[in-house]
């Protein structure tokens, strides 16, 4: 269970206030108007911002103050996701070891991310040789070593095409079923939140909203997703 | 085993160094360099001396006297050697230095005592030299004869800063006792000539060399290098009615812990061994005339009624005026 | 977004200890001279008229280098061509040369006999005199247009390849790239590098004196000499030397406060092609910028070059063994700066890097003198000589790496800190496999300017001379004291080549596309 209890982010005069709660093992999407505090929500959880107010919680257990590297969590920003002078491997590696100090069991486990991932002897190509979409597989490649419960996506294959989107999206899904771990995605397009979600956060007017099911949230749109979808 | 013969070994070398007696001597890195003087004059004097001679470098005869000034009594110096007498007074002030208890003869135009006799009774000159303006004799074909003529005519020369060079100080001195309280005109109608005032000699003869202008200001010895070291007759300096002097001296340390050996030291700068080195090593006149007198190529040196000198003691109060007049008149 | 904002870390201990190093290395002896002097400070009216010259011929040299540097850099930034590599190589030449040296090549150009009043001559025109302030400005340009071009070139390259490619594909023409893209990397790079050339040319002493003409271009560094060697006042060259600092502090500051950063993110460093540059009518324009500086600064490095060779037979032995103690020396000075910049880099704090730019306008005999005070009573100076030109080597030497390396830790850590933080890579492992890696270049270029510093540097104080020790430039310096102008010329010669030799293995050994 991820809980966020009486959170509140100020940065620059704006405000974000959360209070929820999600359950392990589902996939949430964030979604909202843009520059309405989506990053900056996972941000706060993922530690690069710290509340002003607030708890942030992993099963039960306070993250709030310490440092980004300590927690949990596996997270994917929209660029910037892989060292440009490391190799593919070493970039997988460092999801294992941060000094990069890999044993040879540890060494054939990032392979085998690298496998999964569709990346099999790619281990020793730098990043800036590497299609957009293989950049994105090498970094769930490091997810997958990384074996964190929690997963954040900041829009990082916004750059995709929309085939190769879903094909990534259905990559993360897989990915997150085999290591059981919670996703938070944010999300600009209502069809891969559909595809994708459990359940959605809507991050509006200063507020992010408890997780609602994606179906009743279609149905039922409240005020600030209807002006939000546009119709 | 091997180790006990190696400790002994460094036991008896370190005690046979312990017994040698060693003279250590301040100077001026010039001296030392292995075309200086310095060389030789060590390996003269160990062979009488039964002693180590040691020479420590500090930089020019100002940096020898500052850091001489820093250290005080504890210096480690039992002979000062490259003081000039703009600068003796100053060092005699420090009171450092012990009387030297000698009445040598020398070979010094020495023009505030009688000639032939020493008067300062702190140091001992080992060489001097006349300030004089260097040129190309193939260059330069109407030599001006005196200050005056060199500042009315156009001939283009490079001069030292009298705040940081010996031989900027000299002609500032120079000029000085030449024309006294005209002096400042001198210089002012000397600026037009003046191509560019250099920190040191070095830069200043470079430039000169490199064709920057018609005359240097150096030494009347200047030439007998060129003559003697390079083969080269077309250097010349140029003939004044007066010159300035600058006559280097060494003095005794009144704190030495071998003072028989500093008094001998000094005995030896003024003997033939010491004296013969000068010439051709300092570029400078032997202090006394060494028997087989001065190398071929060198010019004999000017007589007294060409010499000019400030007693050291008046260096400082003339220094400070005539400093003061060179800014004023070359700042215009 | 405000996300991008990544709160500074608190302060790591090596970087307090770097500058715990660096201040104790210039603060306590300046403190030594003050304890020491026994007189009432006072200074001198002539002593203010100094300091005047000073901060104006060091304006206007900033002015002019930088300014220069600037289209040069462009010029290079956006043109390929066949042995551009070796021209970056020797266009640092300069910069590196004993002051001496370098005058003597700059005289055989512009001096009164030189290339240029021959050309004149002949076409019937008077000659022009070099000495002079525009005489002073002319060799400071010489000395610092090389540093100035390397900072914005590297200001140029670190414009990642997409943002090119972004502003070709949106029809920029290069004035609507140069104010979208190079104007604001230039606003925060120019701040920088105008107040190293300030601070360089602040402490100038020879240039300023041997071309200036005379008293009039008198230097506060010259003045710190005559208070010291002449007048033996150690409080007024003590207060000489802490005003020169305060003028550099406050420069550096000024320019701290200045430069903005650019925010202009990572990119894949692909090698930049600049379509909107394309028109013949810009690329002459780049050719006669690249041309001009190349022949402003080669040509009087050859002549050095042809003057050395004639004096190389003449060389004595004794040069040989000061180019090994020089090379030794350049050596400790690289490895002891890089560790003390990277050190003060990573904490990204402006007052570390004011520290470390003090070194930069500090007077070597002010603070030779205050180590020779506090060394003397109880080990013999003469021992110490290697570490203690090391010492001044490093202090002077830093400043410039740090103005190469600060800015692009700066950059690393707003690209790449965030994916690090959520790596947990901190302390070694950041360094060993985020910082060393993404600083190949610069930390190659920092090391090939400090080597080839220290190798001009005349830095040997000469209160901690030793016989058997000496430097290249001062067995040169030696040399020319001596009469012995040709063998000086040709010690000159094997100086520049080493400098330049160290400079490019070093140099070379850091660039090359780590992302390849």
């Amino acid at each position: 269970m991820l809980t966020l209890e009486g959170v509140v982010i100020r940065l620059d005069g704006f405000e974000l206030q959360a209070d929820f709660q999600v359950e392990e093992g589902k996939r949430v999407a964030v979604i909202g108007p843009s520059g309405a505090g989506k990053s900056t929500l996972l941000n706060a959880i993922a530690g690069f911002v710290e509340p002003v107010a607030g708890r942030v919680l992993w099963r039960g257990a306070e993250m709030t103050g310490s440092a980004p590297g300590k927690r949990p969590i596996s997270l994917l920003f929209q660029d910037n996701n892989l060292f440009p002078h490391l190799t593919v491997a070493q970039n997988v590696g460092l999801g294992i070891h941060p000094g990069l100090k890999l044993t040879a069991e540890e060494q054939a486990r990032v392979e085998r991310a690298l496998a999964r991932v569709g990346l099999e002897g790619m281990g020793t190509r730098k990043p800036g040789r590497l299609s957009g979409g293989q950049q994105s597989r090498a970094a769930l490649a490091r997810v997958l070593v990384q074996r964190n419960p929690l997963i954040l996506l900041d829009e990082p294959f916004s750059a995709l095409g929309p085939a190769l989107k879903v094909e990534m999206l259905e990559l993360v899904q897989d990915l997150a079923g085999e290591l059981g771990a919670t996703v938070l995605m944010v999300s600009h397009d209502p069809s891969d939140m559909e595809r994708f979600a459990d359940a959605a956060i809507l991050v509006a007017d200063g507020v992010a909203a408890a997780p609602v099911a994606v179906a009743e949230l279609m149905e039922n749109p409240p005020p600030a997703l209807r002006d939000y979808l546009g119709n | 085993m091997k180790h006990l013969l190696f400790a002994a070994g460094t036991l008896l070398a370190t005690q046979a160094v312990a017994e040698t007696p060693v003279l250590t001597v301040y100077t001026y890195d010039s001296f030392v360099s292995d075309w200086g003087p310095g060389p030789a004059v060590e390996e003269a004097f160990e062979k009488t001396c039964g002693c180590d001679l040691q020479f420590v470098a500090a930089g020019d005869g100002a940096a020898l006297l500052s850091r001489l000034r820093l250290e005080g009594a504890r210096t480690k110096a039992d002979v000062v050697l490259g003081l000039d007498t703009n600068l003796s007074a100053a060092a005699r002030e420090t009171g450092l230095f012990a009387p030297h208890g000698k009445s040598p003869v020398v070979d010094v135009p020495n023009p505030f005592g009688e000639a032939g006799a020493w008067p300062d009774e702190t140091f001992l000159p080992y060489d001097w030299g006349y300030f004089a303006f260097v040129y190309d004799k193939t260059k330069l074909s109407e030599v001006p004869g005196s200050l005056e003529e060199l500042a009315a005519s156009d001939v283009s020369i490079v001069i030292q800063d009298p705040r940081s060079s010996t031989p900027g100080l000299g002609l500032l001195l120079w000029i000085k006792a030449v024309h006294g309280d005209k002096a400042e005109q001198v210089w002012a109608d000397l600026a037009d000539n003046i191509v560019t005032v250099t920190p040191g000699w070095s830069e200043a003869y470079g430039l000169f060399l490199e064709g920057e202008a018609d005359m240097v200001l150096s030494y009347t010895t200047s030439p007998a290098y060129h003559r003697i070291a390079e083969e080269d007759d077309s250097k010349a300096a140029a003939m004044f009615p007066a010159h300035y002097m600058q006559i280097e001296v060494a003095g005794k340390v009144a704190a030495s812990d071998q003072p028989e050996l500093a008094d001998a030291f000094l005995d030896f700068m003024l003997s033939d061994a010491f004296q013969q080195v000068i010439p051709t090593t300092n570029w400078m006149y032997p202090a006394v005339m060494p028997e087989g007198g001065l190398p071929a190529g060198f010019d004999a040196p000017l007589g007294t009624d060409h010499a000019l000198l400030f007693a050291p003691d008046e260096v400082a109060a003339t220094r400070e005026t005539a400093l003061g007049e060179w800014l004023r008149a070359l700042s215009r | 977004m405000a996300a991008r904002a990544v709160p500074l870390k608190p302060v790591n201990a090596f970087a307090w200890i770097a500058v715990a190093f660096v201040a104790a290395a210039i603060f306590v002896p300046l403190a030594a001279v003050f304890v020491r002097a026994d007189t009432m400070v006072k200074v001198l009216t002539s002593d203010w008229s100094a300091l005047r010259f000073t901060i104006w011929q060091a304006i206007l040299s900033a002015v002019f280098s930088v300014g220069l540097a600037i289209p040069v850099a462009r010029a290079l930034a956006r043109r390929a061509f066949p042995g551009r590599g070796i021209l970056i190589t020797l266009l640092g030449a300069p910069f590196i040369l004993p002051v001496i040296v370098a005058v003597l090549g700059l005289l055989a150009v512009f001096g009164r006999g030189g290339l240029v009043n021959q050309v004149l001559g002949w076409a019937g025109i008077e000659p022009v005199s070099i000495y002079g302030l525009h005489g002073v400005v002319l060799a400071h340009v010489f000395f610092n247009l090389p540093l100035a071009t390397r900072i914005i070139l590297q200001g140029w390259q670190a414009i990642p390849g997409e943002r090119f490619r972004l502003a070709a594909n949106l029809g920029m023409s290069p004035g609507q790239v140069a104010r979208v893209l190079e104007w604001p990397m230039l606003r925060a790079v120019v701040p920088g590098a105008l107040m190293v050339v300030f601070a360089i040319c602040l402490s100038s002493f020879a240039v300023a004196l041997t071309l200036g003409g005379g008293p009039r271009a008198t230097t506060v560094e010259l003045a710190i000499y005559q208070a010291f060697t002449f007048d033996f006042d150690l409080g007024r060259a003590a207060l000489l030397a802490v005003v020169q600092l305060v003028i550099a502090g406050v420069a550096a500051a000024l320019a701290l406060w200045a430069a903005v950063p650019t925010g202009f993110g990572a990119g894949m460093d692909r090698i930049v092609r600049r379509w909107e540059a394309e028109s013949a009518v810009l690329r002459a324009g780049d050719a006669v910028w690249i041309g001009l500086a190349a022949l402003f600064l080669l040509v009087p490095l050859a002549m050095i070059f042809l003057n050395g060779l004639k004096g190389l037979a003449q060389v004595p032995g004794m040069v040989w063994t000061a180019t090994g103690t020089s090379v030794v020396i350049a050596l400790i000075t690289t490895v002891l700066v890089l560790v003390l910049a990277l050190s003060l880099a990573t904490a990204r704090r402006g007052w570390a890097e004011i520290v470390a730019l003090s070194g930069i306008a500090v007077s070597p005999l002010v603070i030779g003198t205050g180590l020779f005070i506090m060394v003397n009573p109880w080990i013999n100076p003469a021992h110490l000589a290697l570490p203690v030109t090391a010492l001044v080597n490093t202090l002077m030497a830093l400043p410039f790496a740090m103005r190469v390396i600060a800015p692009e830790v700066a950059r690393i850590e707003a690209d790449y800190g965030r994916l690090a933080d959520a790596l947990g890579l901190r302390g070694w492992a950041r360094m060993r496999w985020l910082v060393l890696p993404r600083l190949r270049n610069s930390l190659g270029f920092s090391a090939g300017l400090t080597a080839a510093l220290s190798m001009g540097d005349l830095g040997v104080v000469a209160l901690f001379a030793d016989p058997d020790f000496a430097t290249l430039p001062l067995q040169m310096y030696r040399l020319m004291g001596a009469y012995r102008m040709e063998a000086a010329a040709g010690a000159g010669l094997i100086l520049l080549v080493f400098s330049l030799a160290l400079f490019y293995l070093f140099d070379r050994g850091g660039r090359g596309d780590v992302d390849a």
